[in-house]
């Protein structure tokens, strides 16, 4: 599905990636974990266009997207969800869900003006299933809320219904559950796995290894910008380099 | 006395309607590139232009010269936007102010090999037969003034709130690099954006050269007063702007007929800065 070969960056002469490789199958959550300043939010940046890489590859599907621009990358189909949340502010919710489907297609400045027939239905259908995103996350009450006026947690869930909205071949979470109590945590992990059920592919950049054990396939762990092991998350647990680069420091293995 | 007093306000309203669409020009392109953009003062002559060129040399009809005239702004506008500007890969302000005041420098040289540097004469929409109101005399070109500017104003609100397209400049108007991710083609909106304040400040110019006689730079000093009404209604706010452009141009006319018309300028300026040094982000501003 994304293919992640030799991938390096650097910052001012200082590796954030190097020869970073991974990939993801389709269907599956990936997670990508890794103590603070690992490289995990340079990597998702590198694959939705938000970053260019100095060396290396990203094919997604089998084609090389490398460099490309972030609206292109989008439209091909992968949607991001933040770790510091980039929303539209002063837009209301629905506006903002509805933002995550503009790559379902161009609009022209005639065709919004005069509105044919033929682009009013298809407002109409897309506001519908900006709807139903909404309802899924349950924000319907919040439809017409500026957003920076919405209290974090709810913040979160206005991202991840407009990742969702244009059903994307793939979405990346940058740190779904950061900042968010245990109540909310647990109905993230229920919509990360429903996503999966529904035959969605994720990469997930989380903290929170309680979270991570429960809802992943595959472990994908960096460490000082190096790939340093990948497996289930079983295998990563009682892999020795893990423990003692990362897992062994926080001690944070449950 | 009531009879100075209604003829002060209507042409007041009338500059201040010109000034409010030139001022609305500046903010939209404000609000998705965060510059200042100075070809709208070109903008606002290039309609006047195309109006003429559109009524004596092809020989429309007026309410399809007028349409031309603004359409033809705008895809100049456009154009500008994708040639002069995009090129240049820079989102430093500083930067692009600097080629929009070239660019500027460039359309006021270019109208002028065009339609040369003779100042010309454009007809009113309609009619030059005095109207009267409660013994005051108005112009059909000031109810015209008026009116399409209203029209101009709603279906600029309409199309920001209702379209999908004026959505997507509101997003990249708040948030550029969420708007890059999220797929919104940060590039077209752009140019888009450019051909909508080139519909804005075309209209202006369509409307108001009737009055003022026309030249390659009658936008000047208007766009001038134009930036000066986005200001004081909050540069960016769009509300501020109408605003904005009728308190500038009700401040000229009553200044004009109560202090002193050669003190017009300076009376509307001088109110402009107490407003800022009181409120710096102007009325509407946040």
């Amino acid at each position: 599905m994304l293919d992640v070969i030799s991938v390096c960056r650097n910052f001012g002469g200082l590796p954030a990636l190097s020869d970073v490789s991974f990939s993801l199958q389709r269907g599956r959550v990936t997670a990508l974990i890794g103590p603070n300043g690992a490289g995990k939010t340079t990597m998702i940046n590198c694959i939705t266009g938000v970053d260019i890489p100095d060396a290396g590859r990203v094919d997604f599907a089998g084609e090389d997207i490398t460099g490309l621009p972030a609206y292109r990358v989008a439209r091909l189909g992968i949607s991001r969800t933040f770790q510091n949340l980039k929303l539209f502010p002063r837009l209301s919710v629905i506006d903002n869900v509805l933002c995550g489907l503009t790559v379902q297609g161009g609009q022209s400045m005639l065709g919004a003006l005069l509105r044919p027939p033929r682009v009013r239905n298809r407002e109409r259908r897309l506001r519908l299933r900006a709807m139903a995103a909404l309802d899924r996350f349950g924000l319907t009450e919040l439809a017409d809320w500026p957003v920076d006026v919405l209290a974090y947690g709810d913040r979160k869930r206005v991202e991840l219904a407009r990742a969702v909205v244009s059903e994307p071949r793939l979405i990346l979470l940058d740190e779904p559950v950061a900042g968010l109590n245990h109540e909310e945590t647990a109905t993230v992990a229920k919509e990360i796995r429903a996503l999966r059920a529904q035959g969605y592919t994720l990469l997930l950049v989380e903290h929170d290894m309680d979270l991570v054990m429960r809802v992943s396939d595959h472990v994908v762990v960096l460490d000082g910008g190096r790939c340093i092991a990948g497996g289930t998350p079983d295998e990563v647990r009682r892999n020795p380099l893990v423990l003692e680069a990362y897992l062994g420091r926080t001690g944070a293995l449950a | 006395m009531t009879q100075d007093f209604l003829q002060f306000i209507f042409s007041g309203l009338t500059s201040g309607a010109i000034y409010a669409l030139i001022a609305l020009g500046f903010c939209v392109v404000h609000n998705t590139m965060g510059i200042v953009n100075f070809t709208q003062v070109d903008f606002v002559s290039l309609g006047g232009m195309l109006l003429y060129s559109a009524l004596f040399s092809v020989g429309l009809s007026m309410p399809i010269a007028l349409l031309a005239a603004v359409f033809g702004v705008s895809l100049v506008a456009m154009f500008v936007e994708r040639v002069g500007i995009r090129p240049a890969r820079s989102t430093d302000p500083l930067v692009l102010i600097f080629l929009t005041i070239g660019l500027s420098i460039i359309l006021r040289g270019v109208m002028a090999l065009l339609w040369g540097k003779n100042r010309m004469a454009v007809p009113s929409l309609t009619s030059d037969d005095p109207l009267r109101l409660l013994n005051a005399a108005i112009m059909p070109q000031t109810l015209w003034i008026l009116a399409l500017t209203a029209i101009a104003i709603a279906l600029l609100a309409w199309f920001y709130r209702r379209t999908r397209l004026g959505l997507m400049m509101r997003a990249v108007a708040t948030n550029p690099r969420a708007a890059a991710v999220v797929g919104l083609p940060l590039g077209r909106v752009r140019m888009l954006t450019f051909g909508l304040a080139g519909a804005l400040g075309g209209l202006a110019g369509v409307l108001v050269t009737p009055i003022t006689t026309l030249s390659h730079d009658v936008g000047v000093l208007l766009g001038l007063k134009g930036f000066a009404a986005a200001i004081l209604g909050g540069f960016g706010s769009l509300p501020g702007a109408i605003i904005g452009g009728l308190g500038l141009g009700l401040l000229e006319s009553l200044s004009a007929g109560y202090i002193s018309s050669a003190y017009k300028d300076v009376c509307a300026f001088v109110v402009l800065l107490l407003v800022l040094f009181v409120r710096p982000k102007g009325l509407m501003g946040r």
